[in-house]
This record gives C-alpha cells, sequence and structure tokens, in this order.
C-alpha cells in the first residue's frame, strides 16, 4: 500500500496521473504505475516551471486540452530515464571483444564494414566506450570503416552526448583511468571526451516506437535497460522490428534485466552469452543440435 | 581471504574506506603515512593498496615508487585514492606504477568499480 500513503502525502490526483500514464504510453512506450507519482512530480515540475504554470495542475489541464507538441515532447523527455555510464556492466563490452567482433570481422571481411547501433544511447556513454574499445584493437582493424549510429527519445539527452562533456564523478564510473588520460581532456571540473572520439558516433533523435526501416540494417545492436519500462506488447514490437533492421548473421545485446525469453520467436539467445542475442535464422546458431527425422507412421 | 591495505592520513577517510573494501570482501588494515604502508608491505604484502598522495613522513607518490622497487612489491594492485585530481597528478602516479586511479570524493560504486577493473574482485 505504499503507494497510497505517497498519494495522500502528494498533490496529484489518481485522474491527472491517468492522464500522465495514458500519455506517456502513446508517446514512448513507457509505462509508469502509481509507486512512481513522486517521479512525476520531481521531474515535471521544472518542465511546469519552463512553460510558466505555477504547478503541476496547470500543466496537467494544458495536457488535457490541444498541447502544443512541443510541450507533450518536454514532458515525454523530462519521464523518460537516462541513467548510463561508461562500459556499463562490463559484461556486454567483454562480449563484444572476445565474441562479436571476432565472428562479424569473420563475415565481413570482403567489405571491411560494420554497422553498429545503440538504440537508447542517453547521454553518449555507451557507444564512447565502443569506439574507445575499437581504438584500443585498432591494430587489428586496418582499413575497417565501423560505423556507430547512437539515437535516443530525448533531445536534450542528445545534446550533452554530442557534447561529450562529464563530470569527475561520470568519468569514474566504469571507466578505466588509461582510457580517460588517453581520450579526455581536463577543463576545469570536467572532463571532455577528445574530437577524434566523437566524431565517430553519428546521434540522432529517434522512438523505438517509430519505424525502423530508414535507420537501414545493422550488424551490432545495443538496446540496454530501455526495454525493462515498457510493456509486453511494446517490447515485442520493438524486438521484432528490431529483428528486421539486423543482419541474419548480426548480434543484440540486451540489458542484465531483459530477455527475449516468452516475448518473442525472433531472436534466439547465443548459447552460454547472457544477454547476447542472435536472429532466430543466425548461422551462429550451428551449435544447435540438427533434428534428424524419424520415420512417422 | 584478499588483504587490503588503507593508507590515509585521514582517520575518517580510513574508516569510509575500509568498511567499502570489507564489504567487497578484504580483510584491511590501515597505515596513516607512506612510512607506515612501507613497515606493512615489509611484513606481509596485501592483495591491494588504497593510497592517498598528500600525507606526513611520506607521500603516497614516495611509497609508492619504494613499493615497486620492493621484492615482490610489483604483486599489490595499487589504487590511488586522493583529491588531486588534475593529468600531471594522474599520469605521474601511472608512471610510479599505479593501476588505477580514484579522485576524491569518491563512493563505494567507484571503489568497486576499480577494484574490478584491476582484477581485485570478479565479475
Amino acid at each position: 500500500m505504499l503507494w497510497q500513503e505517497r498519494f495522500e502525502l502528494n498533490t496529484m490526483r489518481l485522474t491527472d496521473f491517468d492522464i500522465y500514464r495514458d500519455l506517456l504510453k502513446e508517446k514512448s512506450g513507457l509505462i509508469i504505475t502509481q509507486d512512481k507519482i513522486y517521479l512525476l512530480e520531481s521531474r515535471l515540475g521544472p518542465v511546469a516551471k519552463k512553460w510558466g504554470y505555477p504547478g503541476l495542475e496547470a500543466l496537467t489541464l494544458a495536457l488535457q486540452g490541444a498541447p502544443k507538441p512541443e510541450l507533450v515532447n518536454d514532458v515525454v523527455e523530462a519521464m523518460t530515464t537516462n541513467e548510463t555510464s561508461f562500459f556499463r556492466d562490463t559484461r556486454p563490452f567483454d562480449q563484444f571483444k572476445a565474441v562479436i567482433l571476432p565472428k562479424i570481422m569473420e563475415k565481413r571481411a570482403a567489405t571491411k564494414k560494420i554497422r553498429i547501433w545503440c538504440a537508447a544511447a542517453s547521454s553518449g556513454q555507451e557507444p564512447y566506450s565502443l569506439v574507445m574499445i575499437l581504438e584500443e584493437m585498432k591494430a587489428k582493424l586496418p582499413g575497417w570503416k565501423v560505423e556507430i549510429l547512437a539515437t535516443d527519445i530525448s533531445n536534450d539527452i542528445l545534446a550533452q552526448a554530442r557534447q561529450g562533456v562529464y563530470t569527475q564523478f561520470e568519468v569514474q564510473r566504469g571507466l578505466p583511468i588509461q582510457m580517460l588520460m588517453t581520450h579526455f581532456v581536463q577543463d576545469g571540473d570536467k572532463w571532455q571526451i577528445s574530437d577524434a572520439v566523437k566524431k565517430q558516433v553519428t546521434f540522432q533523435k529517434f522512438n523505438l516506437l517509430d519505424n525502423m526501416s530508414a535507420l537501414g540494417r545493422f550488424d551490432i545492436i545495443f538496446c540496454r535497460n530501455v526495454l525493462i519500462y515498457f510493456d509486453e506488447p511494446t517490447k515485442r514490437g520493438v524486438l521484432e522490428r528490431m529483428a528486421k533492421q539486423c543482419e541474419n548473421d548480426g548480434f543484440l545485446l540486451l540489458g542484465g534485466a531483459e530477455t527475449v525469453l516468452g516475448i518473442t520467436e525472433e531472436w534466439r539467445l547465443l548459447p552460454e552469452q547472457r544477454g547476447l542475442y542472435v536472429r532466430k535464422d543466425s548461422p551462429h546458431l550451428t551449435t544447435a543440435p540438427a533434428v534428424s527425422k524419424t520415420a512417422s507412421a | 581471504m584478499k588483504s587490503c591495505l588503507v593508507v590515509d592520513d585521514s582517520r575518517v577517510v580510513r574508516k569510509v574506506a575500509r568498511r567499502i573494501a570489507e564489504d567487497l570482501g578484504f580483510s584491511c588494515i590501515e597505515a596513516e603515512d607512506g612510512k607506515q604502508a612501507y613497515e606493512a608491505c615489509q611484513k606481509s604484502m596485501p592483495d591491494a593498496i588504497l593510497l592517498d598522495w598528500n600525507m606526513p613522513v611520506m607521500s603516497g607518490i614516495e611509497f609508492l615508487e619504494k613499493l615497486r622497487q620492493m621484492e615482490g612489491g610489483s604483486y599489490p594492485k595499487v589504487v590511488f585514492c586522493t583529491t588531486e585530481n588534475n593529468v600531471a597528478h594522474i599520469k605521474r602516479a601511472l608512471q610510479a606504477g599505479a593501476n588505477e586511479y580514484i579522485m576524491k570524493p569518491f563512493d563505494s560504486e567507484i571503489i568497486e568499480n576499480k577494484f574490478r577493473q584491476v582484477g581485485l574482485i570478479e565479475g
């Protein structure tokens, strides 16, 4: 009954909550439950202020009328979470180095081109981490062209990502000191990622609920810690559309608490690789024993 | 059980760092300055050393340079943990043989992260 206690402490009416719940679901796929009322209040306060509303109630009223798309956009951006860090969780980056890149390099030996999509790139730590790994492996990648597309639903967070300026706290979360020395320049109490790293990432606004075909096809898709905020049909839709954007020998990485199991048949877990998925028709699934047909009656 | 030597002239910082290292499964010993740390290493080489820079008697960097010349002194993973946060200090520390570098203020997550990066903890 925690949410009820919170509700009594807070001013938001349940009918108001429903307005935000429906709006966020429709515009971003984000599912919010009543225990997140406190989050609505803390994050939307600044939006109300920015638009000159005296408080959350006035903002809610405005949203019930015919709100400007920019206002709706601000609300959605404020509510979509942006927690991230360099080399977050370590494992996917180890897999990228040790499993994915060797396999993809074997498959793309003729074209020497690799396309990577960071589908919820937030403030840029994930794509920049990938660039830093690729820089480390440079000697093994002569003549290769690796394109990294980094998308997020939030314009504000993408602007931050493009700037590539991080606090001392942020650069200490997951980033080895050697990489900080190699790829960053200190600017007062902030750390600025080098232009050499920045220019290897293309940032673009994209909503995962939208049609993905214009993005083209990818060899590797990072889609971590975003599906957890979606309901099951939305997860399924995103995963199945992503499968269409992935080369049949490509890879998908999900977050630690995410899975395709019970959601879609389009992706299969790569055996013994937690969080790493391949398409159901992937050549990397050859370890699965071929089922011999037995005579049937 | 792995051991961690916590070197800092502030009793409060030692206490905080010790608590974090113990939570990560280390047995801890403390030293108030580089000299005490050096003596502790002569008795027994720890697996990890959390090292402050500015201390009376012997600074962190002096201690590190001496440590790396000791017999068995290349074994401990040394993580600097200091308010010195500029590139010159960091580069000097790495040159002297530091494995990682934490700029204060720190929290348990940062220490855990750095310990993992240098292979002191797994996963």
